[in-house]
């Protein structure tokens, strides 16, 4: 039997707002475009930045890469705050039992000695590289234009923080919350001479103007790169050495890059496709930042897989950028 | 092995300001270029003290968790037409002015902050300012998923964002952040952080929430619960930042000084919206402008800036002449916006018989000596059909952007005049406040965009006022403007009330 529940209809007198409903017609929106189409200002700005003078406050010309409507990138994962914030909450729900279940059962005391120092020298110093890319991205928030886009460098940015946090978490689970293993990654990071490539081009890119080129250079070619490297053979080369019990503590890596390189892809494909002169522009800043990467990460990643890793990820990167349309 | 403990702060530290490191490959002025140029002077980020020390996974947590309870919320209230419980659909019209007002600047915060957030070169200053850009973000998104609903019932929320850059009252809170935002780093957090996330938040935020509350609006009261929480970080944010600039160096206090003076009356001539809000729009009154005022300002201000003494700082340049205004500031701009109604996106109305009442009470002092006659006159003119507009343009203050309408204090019938010239051309000021700030940054600001100038300059759609109404600002004529009564909102809640009076009846003879 079905219950008719009896409500009151009212008749809505429109379905959206109004830039919804010019943008995606006359029909009821999504929680998603609502929260993201047309809401940042676009005219009329009172004053110039008097740490930037040439521009207005959300100016386009601070790319080199132009778009008839910078609405026009997507977000496949639809990722508005409410929807965002839900999704990490689940995955660091998992994370967050795969640490406890990692401590509880003192998975630590039983990675070879061998894979320990491996992890300690060739895994944790990405935390500082996260830091950076924490920073990167939410310069492309800061000074991106449309919301679409800068919404998701802002989740993006703050996913690499939680990413930093976590690798820190990993180093206090083998040293015992002595903060050690952290100190000698920091040394790494800082001194070791296989690691000083990387920090080059991290630094180098925090320099950088132009967001575009930042996000290339990061999301794009730089974490395509990492990602696989650490996250996917060095995960493999660990398993091999006995240490396949890392595998939960770095679960929540693999996962958000699979996650978010559906949006990256989503973004350079769009801008690719937009104009010959973007494709050109973007291929040229790949090509720069490719050769860069490379030749900052061959060492490392020979060093923390074997001598063919760094082929296999640039075939990985090379993969990438021909779906992209590059 | 047995794991040491660590506490919160030791955690914090290792888990976020270790991550950062000394830069050598790049000067670290190429990577944080903007931290000199204001004349604060930093000798040490690392006696900075975390505001609150939330790393990422605990915030994904307790944010998903606040939002989880939020839309579930917001699905019941669209479900069950909760648009239909507030006290009297001229309560809408408060809402229409915070998402067309307020809305975007929460948008303009979170720009602001990610700027910030990305430039500091302090690690423990620029991850605060991270999260409360993308609490910032939040609260954009949820306000307008909260008035979402409102807006397929009522005229004048439809185009909310591309009012916010075009409408002439809607200057004034976009030039207020236009204003921070293109600001140094340092002003940006005492104006947005402390100025206004500290000191006035109380008079902003809650004021909008009560009202909620006092009115039946389930959802705007919603969100105002849920984004406790992230103010109340802000909150020690805005106070963190003010304690670290005057303790790192005693050349910080007189800039320090000079931008709280500037924000405290830009955030009080900003305030005049709210003030009429609260004693004109509320059907169900929460407490006067001026109480609120008194509370939260002389009372709560008061002891924050007797406390922030030991540093040299003083109260406020023009608070004197703020606590002066409280009799005065709601009515004149209610006035002002009575007189355009014909130009806002929202309705406008003479308070009713017993309404005066309550502002003679309120305002013992003024009302009935200096606004009450006007009123009565305009409602009488309307009740013989000739309900007043003013046809004019108004003259703009140059800095807050509000017509010229605020009287002198100490002679509530004369309007206040400004002048200041600057490369041969005369500014209007509307207050001593606006052209203090004035004359200390004219290059900032004769750039501007005043909308009466901008409608005679013909950048507006031409010199028809209804097209510039219409077609630039796309305010629908004589649906979303005007008095509020014959308006399609009146209209509109009159009928659904019949609607359930007769249900209601029909469930008694049941
Ligand atoms: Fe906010
Ligand atoms: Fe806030
Ligand atoms: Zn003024």
């Amino acid at each position: 039997m079905t219950i008719e529940i009896k409500t009151s209809t009212i008749q809505p007198i429109r379905n959206t707002f109004a830039h919804i409903e010019r943008r995606f017609g006359d029909k009821p929106a999504s929680r998603y475009q609502e929260a993201s189409y047309d809401l940042a200002p676009t005219t009329n700005f009172h004053y110039r930045p008097l740490w930037d003078p040439e521009r207005e406050l959300y100016d386009p010309g601070r790319t080199a890469i132009d778009m008839e409507d910078w609405y026009a990138f997507r977000d496949p994962r639809q990722y508005y705050y409410g929807s965002y914030v839900q999704a990490r909450a689940k995955l660091q729900e998992i994370t967050e039992s795969n640490y406890a279940f990692f401590t509880r059962r003192d998975l630590a005391s039983r990675l070879p000695g061998a894979a320990r120092e491996k992890i300690v020298r060739c895994l944790l110093p990405l935390r500082h590289l996260e830091m950076g890319a924490n920073m990167n991205n939410v310069f492309g928030s800061a000074y991106g234009i449309g919301t679409v886009l800068t919404q998701a460098f802002l989740y993006n940015g703050m996913d690499r923080l939680g990413i930093a946090q976590y690798l820190s978490r990993i180093g206090l689970i083998l040293d015992g919350n002595s903060g050690d293993t952290l100190k000698a990654a920091k040394t790494s990071w800082m001194e070791d001479p296989l690691w000083q490539d990387l920090r080059r081009y991290v630094e180098d890119v925090l320099a950088q103007k132009d967001w575009f080129e930042v996000f290339v250079a990061q999301d794009v070619v730089l974490d395509t790169l990492v990602y696989d490297i650490f996250y996917r053979q060095f995960d493999d080369a660990m398993t091999d050495a006995g240490a396949g019990d890392l595998a939960m503590l770095i679960e929540f890596m693999q996962e958000w890059h699979k996650e978010t390189s559906r949006w990256v892809d989503s973004v350079i494909k769009t801008a690719v496709a937009e104009s010959d002169a973007n494709r050109e522009q973007i291929a040229a800043w790949v090509a720069d930042w490719k050769q860069q990467a490379l030749a900052a990460l061959g060492p490392l990643a020979a060093e923390a897989v074997g001598p063919d890793a760094i082929n296999a990820s640039a075939e990985v990167l090379n993969k990438r950028l021909a779906k992209a349309g590059l | 092995m047995a794991a040491r403990k660590l506490n919160l702060k030791e955690r914090y530290s290792l888990l976020t300001r270790d991550l950062d490191w000394e830069y050598s490959y790049r000067d670290k002025k190429e990577i944080f270029p903007y931290e000199d140029f204001e004349g604060i002077k930093i000798t040490d980020w690392s006696k900075w003290e975390d505001p609150f020390r939330l790393t990422m996974d605990a915030y994904w947590k307790y944010q998903a968790e606040k939002e989880k309870k939020l839309y579930a919320i917001f699905d019941a209230f669209a479900q069950n037409n909760g648009q239909q419980n507030v006290t009297d659909a001229r309560y809408i019209n408060a809402i229409k002015v915070f998402l067309t007002g307020v809305s975007p600047l929460e948008y303009q915060a979170y720009s602001g902050y990610a700027h910030v957030g990305r430039q500091f070169s302090g690690v423990g200053a620029r991850t605060a300012c991270q999260m409360q850009s993308i609490d910032e973000l939040r609260h954009v998104q949820t306000q307008v998923h909260a008035m979402s609903h409102y807006n397929k019932f009522f005229d004048g929320f439809q185009d909310f964002s591309h009012m916010h850059d075009r409408v002439w009252y809607l200057s004034v809170p976009k030039s207020f952040f236009d204003d921070a935002r293109s600001a140094g780093p340092f002003e940006f957090m005492v104006a947005i952080s402390f100025s206004f996330e500290y000191v006035l938040t109380n008079l902003l935020f809650v004021p909008f929430m009560s009202g909620a509350a006092y009115n039946g609006d389930m959802a705007t009261v919603t969100f105002g619960f849920s984004a406790q929480s992230d103010e109340a970080r802000h909150m020690t944010l805005g106070l963190e930042v003010i304690k670290f600039l005057l303790e790192q160096h005693p050349d910080n206090v007189p800039i320090v000084q000079r931008w709280i003076d500037k924000w405290f009356w830009r955030g009080t001539r900003l305030l005049a919206i709210v003030a009429m809000m609260m004693d004109y729009m509320l059907p169900n009154r929460v407490m006067s402008w001026k109480e609120a005022w008194e509370v939260y300002f002389e009372e709560a201000g008061g002891a924050l800036f007797k406390d922030l003494a030991r540093y040299g700082i003083e109260m406020p340049k023009y608070a004197a002449t703020a606590i002066a205004e409280k009799d005065h500031i709601s009515h004149q701009t209610w006035s002002t916006f009575y007189n355009y109604g014909h130009a806002a996106a929202f309705h406008t109305w003479m308070p009713d018989e017993k309404e005066m009442d309550w502002l003679s009470e309120k305002y013992p002092d003024t009302f009935d000596k200096y606004y009450r006659p006007r009123f009565e006159h305009w409602r009488e003119k309307e009740q013989a059909g000739e309900r007043f507009y003013n046809p004019t343009l108004p003259m703009l203050c140059n800095t807050c952007q509000i017509p010229m309408g605020f009287t002198e204090m100490d002679d509530p019938s004369l309007i206040a005049y400004r002048q200041s010239v600057y490369q041969g051309e005369r500014y209007n000021f509307c207050s001593d406040g606006c052209k203090d700030i004035f004359d200390h940054e004219p290059e900032k600001y004769v750039q501007s965009w005043l909308p009466v100038h901008q409608i005679y300059q013909g950048n507006c759609g031409g010199a028809d006022i209804e097209k510039v109404l219409s077609e630039y600002y796309r305010i629908n004529m004589g649906k979303d403007n005007l008095d509020f009564h014959g308006s399609p909102d009146e209209a509109r809640w009159n009928a659904w009330h019949n609607l359930e009076s007769a249900e209601e009846r029909l469930k008694k003879a049941g």
